[in-house]
This record gives structure tokens, sequence and C-alpha cells, in this order.
């Protein structure tokens, strides 16, 4: 390719739209119930309904309306005081009633916005994002093909049909065209989509694992020349499952559509598939012949009328936005945005919170969480989370805080906690990790240090202060690391005269 | 005039992968069209005053408690398909993604 991206974005103005579909974390599917529990073997989870039996009748899933409603109201969209479901038939077996039950022109949620903050080469700034809608539908079936080279589905000799995921509720988010983000294209497509992440997973509708598609993106991109007023043709990238993804994705069908333009082609309307190795795309599907999903209301399933007072409690219940938590969090700790973006990405800053909450002091929080059990977390291949608790952690602080432990003797502790010997209180007794606060002993240890090195000792009673450093060592060393630091400093600095 | 055309007819199918005749094409549109036109006679009917519905009975908001219930086995849900494989359903080779 001639044109790299910073030439492409000199020349062309990229503008965006983003369609995210999010699997709902309800316990049953969307119009029966069957489970939705992840990785059952194949086929243990249908039944007539979602297998589409002839005589077999859906019912909508309240709870998954509840959580649609949840996501109108935190992506400020209007709920629909009338809204229904429709068939969209396509012929191909990932459904296997030969229609995906969706919502058309009555789509329970429209007209929202979510603003999304981007470092740019001027400062922060910050980009509406208009969603024109949100709605109800239901997943599909996951196909095998076999036969042919590549698992795709061309050249394959047959497919195989898993239905398990065949009617698990799903929303899918349409935002409207994201027009002015310029060079910025990427970046605004990824904090769109942590931010919706993090939303969702705030309000509790949805697991939110891009890895395991519960949350999927697709990157409609399209470019035109800059200033021309022109909205060029789009290209769709689907399944984009990683948020880097998502920036990648964008930014290579930028390049690759400025390119075409540039050796004089025309950019095809169509589907195109995310490659990971490479950050480009492939094409998919053309999308030249319009498609024809003969939509139709559904006539097994009655309309949804969510009355306004319903709307009004579930608007009481939205927690906090993610965006203005993090602010608010980042303002009461202090913390620089690095830190926050780490904790943020590690996905502690719940657990952070939550320890402070119980009294730690927020600094000494994060760099636990962040420092020591992270690290041992990564070398066990685990979440921080899964191997201490908040209250665990919070009570090592406090006994620090306390003069009761050093943070040498803190690691010991952690580690013991960790290691399934209790409490930090019963990891304590049982290895006896006392500090070793009694004075008399310290000055044991101090006078030992002292007729050890009586040249240091010479040196700091002429008052060399810092010459204390290589004594209060030989004290801690002594005592086995469990002595407090500051203490023995003190102690051995009166006790030379300079106290 | 028709209600709908021989073509139309012919889109229809082919989005239903359903093969036609030249014949049967034929056929068929005359008796769609015969189908339409009765429908067209019930929307006579319909005055302004009868707001449009998908749903003989007014209701509205029928939704299911979120709670687990027994699905069939593996050997249930496959029991009526024309083909299966292990624990699957096995379709003949779908048209390319180009279609």
């Amino acid at each position: 390719m001639s044109m790299n991206y910073d030439a492409a974005v000199a020349a062309y103005e990229p503008t965006l739209g983003l369609e995210v579909h999010v699997e709902l974390n309800t316990n049953s599917k969307m119009f029966c119930s069957c489970s939705t529990e992840f990785g059952a073997e194949p086929n243990t989870q249908t039944c007539p309904v979602c297998l589409g039996l002839p005589g077999s009748l859906p019912v909508v899933n309240g709870k998954a309306i509840e959580s649609t409603i949840l996501i109108g109201l935190a992506l400020n969209c209007s709920i629909a005081p009338f809204s229904r479901f429709a068939r969209k038939n396509y012929f191909y077996p990932d459904m296997p009633k030969n229609f995906q039950t969706s919502q058309f022109d009555e789509p329970i949620c429209i007209n929202g916005y979510l603003d999304v903050e981007i470092e740019t080469d001027e400062g922060a700034k910050t980009f509406r994002v208009d969603i024109e809608r949100v709605h109800m539908e239901e997943d599909t079936g996951k196909s095998l093909h076999v036969g042919g080279s590549t698992g795709r589905i061309h050249g394959a000799e047959y497919s195989l049909l898993d239905y398990n995921r065949a009617g698990i509720p799903l929303v899918e988010i349409v935002t409207r065209i994201v027009p002015g983000t310029g060079k910025y294209a990427p970046q605004v497509a990824r904090a769109y989509v942590t931010e919706l992440r993090d939303i969702l997973r705030s309000l509790g509708v949805s697991d939110v694992k891009m890895e395991q598609g519960s949350l999927r993106c697709d990157a409609n991109v399209s470019i035109a020349p800059i200033s021309s007023g022109k909205l060029g043709t789009r290209s769709e990238t689907k399944n984009v499952n990683s948020l880097r993804s998502v920036e990648r994705a964008v930014a290579g069908e930028i390049e690759r559509q400025a390119n075409r333009l540039e050796s004089g082609e025309r950019i095809i309307q169509e589907t195109r598939h995310f490659l990971e190795e490479s950050g480009q795309t492939r094409p998919g599907r053309s999308k030249e012949t319009a498609e024809d999903y003969r939509y139709f209301p559904e006539p097994d399933l009655v309309p949804v009328t969510p009355d306004a007072d319903w709307i009004e409690e579930l608007r009481k219940t939205l927690p906090e936005k993610p965006s203005l938590r993090r602010k608010r969090l980042q303002e009461e700790w202090n913390v620089p945005a690095k830190e926050m973006e780490s904790m943020v990405n590690a996905e502690l800053l719940d657990v952070v919170e939550e320890t402070v909450k119980l009294g730690a002091d927020a600094t000494r929080a994060r760099s636990w969480w962040l420092g020591e059990v992270s690290r041992l977390a990564n070398e066990k291949e685990v979440a921080p989370t899964s191997l201490i608790t908040a209250p665990q952690v919070a009570e090592v602080i406090a006994l620090i805080a306390g003069g009761e432990l050093t943070d040498k003797l803190a690691r010991q502790v952690v580690e013991g906690v960790i290691n399934g010997e209790g409490t930090p209180r019963e990891v304590i007794d049982k290895r006896g990790l006392k500090v070793v606060s009694d004075d008399s002993a310290l000055m044991v240890a101090i006078e030992a240090a002292i007729a050890a090195q009586p040249d240091t000792a010479e040196r700091i009673r002429g008052g060399n202060i810092p010459a204390a450093g290589a004594l209060i060592g030989a004290v801690m060393k002594a005592t086995g690391g469990q002595a407090d630091a500051a203490k023995v400093r003190e102690l051995l600095l009166k006790h030379l005269g300079q106290g | 005039m028709a209600a709908i055309s021989r073509d139309e007819v012919a889109h229809l199918a082919r989005l239903s992968r359903i093969e036609m005749s030249d014949a049967e094409l034929d056929h068929m549109a005359s008796e769609l069209d015969v189908i339409l036109g009765a429908v067209a006679r019930v929307q006579e009917v319909a005055a302004n005053d009868i707001p449009p519905t998908s749903h003989a009975i007014a209701l509205h908001n029928v939704f299911r408690a979120d709670v687990v219930k027994p699905s069939l086995t593996p050997e249930e849900s496959l029991s009526g398909a024309p083909a299966t494989e292990g624990p699957r359903f096995k379709v003949p080779q779908i048209l390319g993604e180009t279609e």
C-alpha cells in the first residue's frame, strides 16, 4: 500500500457508525425458559420454542425488557410507550425458525447519546455519539462448517448446528453516523465501545465479555475527500472482538479505502471481516443488492407498552455513570490519570474502592492491589480478586498503619492469606510475624549494631544523620525484618544523642 | 392490474430458496393474486376509526418470569431432524457468502 494512515486522514474525512450487540445475562432465553449458560454441550439448551417447532408459542422474558429499558435510560434514550417485535425473514440455518425475532420500525428505545472523552493533540476532547436506537432481538445458533480447508463457509461440504445460543436475549445498540472525528475516528470508536461496556457492566445487565462474544461490535466506516461535504460508500466490519481491535479495524479500513480511492477504484458496499493477526479486513458478503428481510409484526407476541411509572422507577435505580465515577474517585483519591487508567484496565477499580471504603488509605489500597496482589495473580494467571478480598487487604493496610506490621511483613501476610492459611490475623499468629516493638528488645539489637560498627556510630554522634541508615539496616536484619524501621531510627538517634 | 407480479413471485421464491419452473411461477402468481384480492376486500371494511392491529385481542405486556425450566434432551431435539452428526443438526452446504 502506498498511502499510510496519516496520509489517508490528511486527504480524507472518515465517518463512523457503530453497531454493538450485547447478550443480556438473564438466566433464561428471550422467548422461552431454556438456560442461557455459556459453554454447555451442544443442543442441551433447546426446546420447541427456540427450535421453531410448529405450534410452539414464544413469551417475552420480562427481565430482558427491564434490562433493555435500563440500557436505553443509561444512554439518554426516550423509551417508546409502544413497541413491537417483528420477524426478520432470511434463509440461513443459524435460526431454525427461518426468521429472527427482532424489532424493526418500532424499537423500544430511541434518540439517545453517549459522550466520550479522548486525548487529542489539543488535550482532552469530548465527542458526542448520537444513539439512533436500542432494540431487542435474539441471538442465533452456532454453525460449524465442515469440509473445505479454512473452516469458512466457502468450500464447506455441510454445516453442523448447535442451537444453545439461539434465542438468548440480544440487544442491539445503533449509533447515528458520527461525523467530525477526523483522524481520531479509531480512538473515538474505541472510547465509545469502552464507555458502553463500562455502562453495561455498571448496570449489571450483561457479562460484556468481548472474547466470549457477549459484546460484539460491527464498525461502519466510510471516507470522503476533506471538505467535500459528501458521504462515501461504507463498509461494515463484523464482529470485532476486543477494544484494541475496534481501534485497529477502523484505522485499517480508513487506510484501505483511501488507497482504493487513490488508485482510482471505488468502494464497494460490503461486509468485511477483521483479521486479528494483520489488523486488516477481508471481504465478506457484498451488500450491493439491497437486503430484503420482509419484516412484518410478529403475530405470536403482543406489543410492549411500558408505563411511565415503571420507567421512572427504573430510572431511579440507575447507577452513577462510570465516567463520572472515575472522575469523582480520581479527585477523592488524588491520583494521576495514568494510574486511574491502570486500575480501570486491570478491572480493579471496584475492589480498590471497596478497600478504601473499609478505611484503607487510597494510595496504599491502590499500590497493594496493582502491585503485590497483581504480581502474585500474574504468576498464578488468575484475577487478583480471586486471590484475596477487599476486607483482607484493608485489614493488612490497617495493621501496617497501626504499626503492627511492616511492609515487608505485610507481604508475607498477604502471601499467607493467598495460600489459604487463614485471615491476616491468623497468618500473623501462625507464622509469628509480629513487629518487634518492645523497646528493650530493640535496644539490645541497637547496642549490638553500634558495637559492630563503632566508626559509623561515631559519625552519627558527630552529626552525620544519613549514616544512621547502615545501623538501622543492621538492626532490621538482626530482628528478621520484624522491627518498625521508624521506631529503630528514633531509638538509635536518641541513644547517640541526636534524637 | 394484478396485485402481485410474476417477477415478484420469482423474487420471493429466490429469497426462500424454492426452485420453481416457469409453469409453476405462472400458476402461483395467479393463485397468489386471488388470495391478495380476498385480503384487499377486508381492507375495504377498515374505517378511519379502527386502528390497525397485529392481534385480534388487545393484549399488552405479556411477560414471563426469568426462570429456567428443563430443556429437551439433545436426542429429543434432534429426533425430528432429517440429518444429524453427533449432537448437532446437519444441513447441506449453505449458499456462498456472496449470495
